[in-house]
């Protein structure tokens, strides 16, 4: 068995609404190994996305232990979580979530830069070739159509070459055509180097293309279901 | 039909409330409001020197003369048209209180007054005597009354014994008030004693600098106009003023002063204006939506114009009506404050005048501000309900409110052209101030083009990348805070020049050697030993001495003067004329010969070669010249250079001594001393020729710079208004792009980035945008400053660093400290939070 990447231990998520407290997540334990791709399903408001952010540390878990390569990020502090993610992990997101003020370029270096990489621009020049943009490079997102902003997007996570790449309904917001492109590429990048896969979906044919399904029902694992699908 | 539809729709969109428009009251407030409050305390004013424009002067009329009291054909014109006559004397002399070496000496303005005084209102004084108690005196002595400032200079108290000239006084009570109060500008705290008092004093020779004041209660019925006529015939130099115009310099000060806080105050609403418009665009910003919705549904252009205009509209009358209230009251409440501080009555009530003025501007800055981003909510087209992107929203509006624009831009600046009556000063602040706004959106693209430009060069170094990136990247962000951060900056940075400037001209102008002491007042047969006395002290540098008599030009060659020299200064008043055998050490003559020593009959003249040029003088023309009321005609002779600004003697005239002989006249010196010896020389001088009055001239540009300072004081409060507004329309800039900057954290978060490089990256961000706005107010607030100075001031203008730089610091922190401060919430926030209320 491949070593474990990240580890989830009865991982727990509650937020206080204005309503009160809601328990989105009532217990997770999950172990992901390195190499795999990990399709999580389940219905609306199951607790898919919000796992997936427990997993990037983009969100703290309120109980239980998220370890990643032996780091456990319900313990670190925000700046400790940003250099986790900055060394490990890759995301994207269904509503794709570029900056604004910055070209398609910028963009994708930024995370490289970020890690202190001398050749962060032209290694970006070459992710945006490597998705097909190599002609957009400064263009700003706003400029760009949702597939293209998909792609740059997918650039800039798979960019500074993470473990971890987590993907959160990627093609959401996408048409079908173009959704199926961006699978297609999301897979490749996996594919070609080599990272582990967390992908988030509601669309059944993309989640059989994981090597592994979880599906989640109100904020736990359906373990019926994992059975049936493994 | 479709404005009933708008107004219905207004009416729902309205029930969100004033959220969003926090920012664009603020600003309409704040403008109206200090426009409103500095017309109303003008207005006060006004109406306090109409009110009391006959007890400010101290009578229906006022004959004002020099050197000389009345001739008896003069008192026989007045007592046959008035009903009361008081007489006045005005002269500056020296207080001494003590003696010997711990004498204190203090210059005094004295008012000598007779039984009449005062014909108007009354003197109020502490203990609260009747002045003709108060004057009487006590054992045996005459009394006096005497301002607060001289008494606590001279460290007396009520019951002491002082001395002006020979003459010993009792000081009875503090002066608290003297009813006229136009006398204007005085160089020492006010004396009131009796005139008869003074025989013995040796203060009112002939020769000495005094003026007499005939304060005139004339009938109901008098005509002033015709009383003028015949008093200007009847006298010889005289002064005439009526209560009409009881204080016309202070009027005139006051409506000048005003006119250019009102400048100032509308300088305030064009920033707000910033504020107001940038509230507004993103106010239909967020509403794109409902726009696009509503057109979907079947609305055309002009109803969504119509809706949003009502809105703001609603809006604008709400903010008027809350700027009026307060500009309003503000002078009513702080009335006890302000009546303190003003040398003359004042009304306070509430005017209309200045509160319709001020709705007239704040109506027009508003239309001015939001016509443009409202016209182009007629662009939204419903696609963009579809697709995302910033739509057809930010291009220029239609031709047509291009013009209104235009057209209400004149209307306002050509309404403060003619509502201040200052018309260079209005179009040339009006001109700054677009210029201003042209520099700075220049400079925001300047900036976002470097910005883009320099990035490539900081890769590598998040932060900073970063930072020009979001500088230099499509949002308006670095031209919002640029503008709104700009404009303040600048109207700021001028009145800072102003003001340094103003305060510099009299320290600067001081040449580096001044006089310690001007000397008035010494009698000839004192001439000499006076003289003697300071050439022997070897902390004495320099001692100039010079006769002095005052004169007043009337006629050149025959001809009544004006028509020669028109309203040229030197023909306004009475001049200093001097005569001289020689020529005074160091004398230049440009035009030409003195004339020759000894004993010359016909009477010549030396004039002062700039002033003669002006006036258009040449050698060998006849000059009549009034002095003592005696008409001396002299031929001009040479022309001399005189030097003003070395602050030692200059004289316009100077005369042969045939010319003035047998005329009574006194001495005048300056004495150049070393400062540690400056007071010893007073106490000797004053104990030995106590009618001789010593200015410090120390003293003397203090008391100016106080009155500069009280004037620099008025302008920055009126500037603080404007700097109010500025940090309101900092804020809202600030808060407008709260959103997008937690969202870039988030992103950035998610990417991997610390909080301390974002908070970097914002504080960089910050900084720069600071810094293109504060460059801009450094250079628009220099060319300010040097149109003010250079052509309402007519002096010269000196950039003024210090001021400038602390502008451009303080704009750098405030952008700093707002987009910090709004930077703390987006870097708090978890990342998963924020992005997942985007998706």
């Amino acid at each position: 068995m491949a070593e474990t990447i990240l580890s989830l231990k009865d991982a727990k998520l509650s937020l206080d609404g204005n309503a009160g407290k809601v328990d989105i997540l009532t217990g997770i334990t999950l172990d992901v190994a390195r190499g795999e791709t990990l399709g999580l399903i389940g219905p609306s408001g199951s607790g898919k996305s919000s796992l997936l952010m427990l997993m990037g540390g983009l969100e703290r878990a309120t109980g239980g232990s998220v370890t990643l390569l032996g780091h456990d990020l319900t313990a670190l502090g925000e700046d400790a979580l940003a250099q986790v993610r900055l060394s490990h992990m890759g995301v994207v997101f269904q509503s794709f979530h570029l900056i604004p003020t910055m070209t398609a370029l910028e963009n994708v270096a930024t995370p490289l830069e970020l890690a202190g990489d001398a050749d962060a621009f032209d290694r970006a020049a070459e992710e945006l070739k490597a998705v097909g943009l190599g002609a957009r490079v400064h263009h700003y997102p706003a400029q760009m159509s949702g597939g293209e902003q998909q792609r740059v997007a997918l650039a800039r996570a798979a960019a500074p070459r993470p473990d971890v790449l987590l993907a959160d309904e990627p093609t959401g917001n996408l048409d079908a055509t173009t959704g199926a492109t961006i699978m297609d590429l999301l897979f490749e990048l996996n594919a070609r180097h080599g990272a582990t896969l967390v992908l988030v979906t509601h669309a059944p044919d993309l989640a059989a293309r994981c090597g592994r399904v979880v599906r989640l029902v109100d904020g736990r694992i359906d373990l019926s279901e994992q059975a049936a699908a493994g | 039909m479709s404005l009933t539809v708008a107004s219905r729709i207004a009416r729902r969109e309205l029930r969100g409330g004033l959220r969003g428009f926090r920012i664009f009251l603020a600003c309409l407030i704040l403008g109206v409001a200090a426009i409103a409050a500095v017309g109303s305390v003008r207005e006060a004013i006004n109406a306090g020197l109409e009110r009391e424009g006959a007890t400010i002067l101290g009578g229906d009329a006022e004959v004002e003369l020099t050197y000389r009291f009345a001739s008896d054909d003069e008192r026989a014109w007045m007592a046959d048209a008035a009903l009361e006559i008081a007489e006045l004397v005005d002269f500056r002399s020296m207080a001494v209180f003590g003696t010997g070496d711990a004498a204190e000496r203090g210059l005094t303005q004295v008012k000598a007054v007779d039984a009449a005084y005062p014909l108007l209102g009354a003197v109020e004084l502490d203990p609260a005597l009747p002045l003709d108690v108060a004057l009487a005196g006590e054992g045996g002595l005459p009394g006096a009354v005497m301002a607060p400032a001289l008494i606590a200079r001279l460290d007396m108290a009520i019951g002491d014994q002082f001395r002006l000239g020979a003459q010993d006084f009792v000081l009875m009570a503090t002066l608290i008030r003297e009813p006229d109060t136009a006398g204007g500008f005085g160089l020492g705290p006010r004396t009131i004693v009796r005139t008869v008092d003074l025989d013995n004093s040796g203060l009112i020779q002939p020769g000495t600098l005094f003026e007499t004041e005939y304060k005139l209660r004339l009938p109901a019925d008098a005509d002033l106009d015709a009383l003028q006529i015949q008093a200007e015939s009847a006298f010889t130099g005289l002064r005439w003023r009526d209560r009409r115009n009881g204080a016309p310099g202070v009027e005139r000060f006051v409506d000048r002063l005003s006119s250019f806080l009102v400048l100032v105050g509308l300088a305030g609403l064009a920033v707000g204006g910033v504020g107001i418009s940038a509230a507004v665009t993103s106010y239909l910003e967020r509403k794109t939506e409902v726009i696009a919705t509503l057109k979907t549904l079947g609305a055309d252009g002009r109803t969504i114009f119509q809706t949003y205009f009502i809105q703001i509209g609603i809006l604008t009358i709400l903010g008027l009506l809350a700027g009026l209230i307060l500009g309003a009251l503000i002078p009513v409440l702080a009335a006890p404050l302000i009546a303190d501080r003003l040398p003359v009555p004042a009304v306070f009530t509430f005017h209309i005048k200045p509160l319709a003025e001020a709705a007239v501007y704040g109506t027009l800055a508003a239309l001015i501000f939001t016509l443009w981003p409202l016209a182009r909510v007629e662009d939204v087209r419903a696609a963009t309900l579809f697709r995302d992107g910033d739509g057809d929203a930010r291009g220029l509006p239609r031709a047509i409110w291009i013009g209104v624009t235009g057209f209400l831009v004149a209307l306002l600046v050509s309404l403060a052209a003619w509502f201040s009556g200052l018309l260079s000063l209005t179009f040339g602040a009006a001109g700054g101030l677009l210029a201003a706004f042209a520099l700075l959106v220049m400079a925001a693209r300047g900036i976002r083009w470097i910005a883009r430009r320099l990035s490539p060069a900081f890769r590598g170094k998040s932060a900073t990348r970063l930072a020009l990136g979001a500088v230099g990247g499509p949002s308006g962000e670095a031209t919002s805070v640029v503008l709104s951060l700009g404009l303040g900056l600048t109207v700021l940075a001028a009145v800072g020049q102003i003001d340094a400037n103003l305060r510099n001209a009299i320290a600067q102008d001081l040449p580096e050697r001044a006089p310690a002491f001007f000397m008035v007042d010494i009698q000839p047969d004192q001439i000499d030993s006076f003289r003697e006395r300071l050439i022997t002290d070897s902390a004495v540098s320099t001692v100039e001495t010079a006769p002095m008599l005052r004169g007043i030009i009337t006629q050149i060659n025959g001809r009544p003067a004006a028509e020669t020299g028109g309203e040229h200064w030197v023909l306004q008043g009475d001049r200093g004329v001097t005569y001289s055998d020689r020529p005074p050490e160091g004398t230049v003559i440009t035009h030409g010969a003195w004339w020759p020593e000894g004993p010359v009959e016909t009477p010549q003249i030396s004039f002062a070669t700039e002033e003669a040029l002006e006036l258009g003088l040449a050698i060998g023309d006849e000059m009549t010249v009034n002095i003592l009321g005696r008409d001396i005609t002299a031929t001009i002779t040479s022309f001399r250079e005189v030097d003003f600004s070395t602050a030692g003697i200059g004289f316009i005239l100077s005369m042969n001594p045939a010319a003035l002989a047998g005329a009574p006249h006194s001495f005048i010196s300056t004495v150049y001393a070393d400062p540690t010896a400056e007071a010893q020389i007073l106490r000797d001088i004053s104990k030995t020729y106590p009618n001789v009055t010593a200015i410090s001239v120390k003293d003397a540009i203090t008391r100016v710079s106080e009155v500069l300072a009280g004037i620099a004081a008025a302008i920055t409060y009126g500037a603080l208004a404007t700097l109010l507004t500025g940090v309101v329309v900092l804020i809202g800039a600030a808060a407008a792009g709260v959103q997008a900057r937690t969202y870039e954290a988030a992103v950035l978060k998610t990417l991997g980035a610390k909080r301390a490089t974002i908070l970097k990256s914002f504080a960089i961000r910050s900084a720069l945008q600071g810094a293109a706005a504060g460059l801009v107010a450094i250079f628009a607030g220099a060319l300010a400053g040097w149109g003010v100075m250079r052509f309402v001031m007519e002096t010269d203008y000196t950039f003024e660093p210090f001021s400038a730089f602390a502008i451009v610091l303080g704009g750098i922190l405030a952008t700093l400290v707002s987009g910090l401060l709004f930077a703390w919430g987006p870097l708090a926030g978890r990342p998963a939070q924020v992005l997942r209320a985007r998706e």
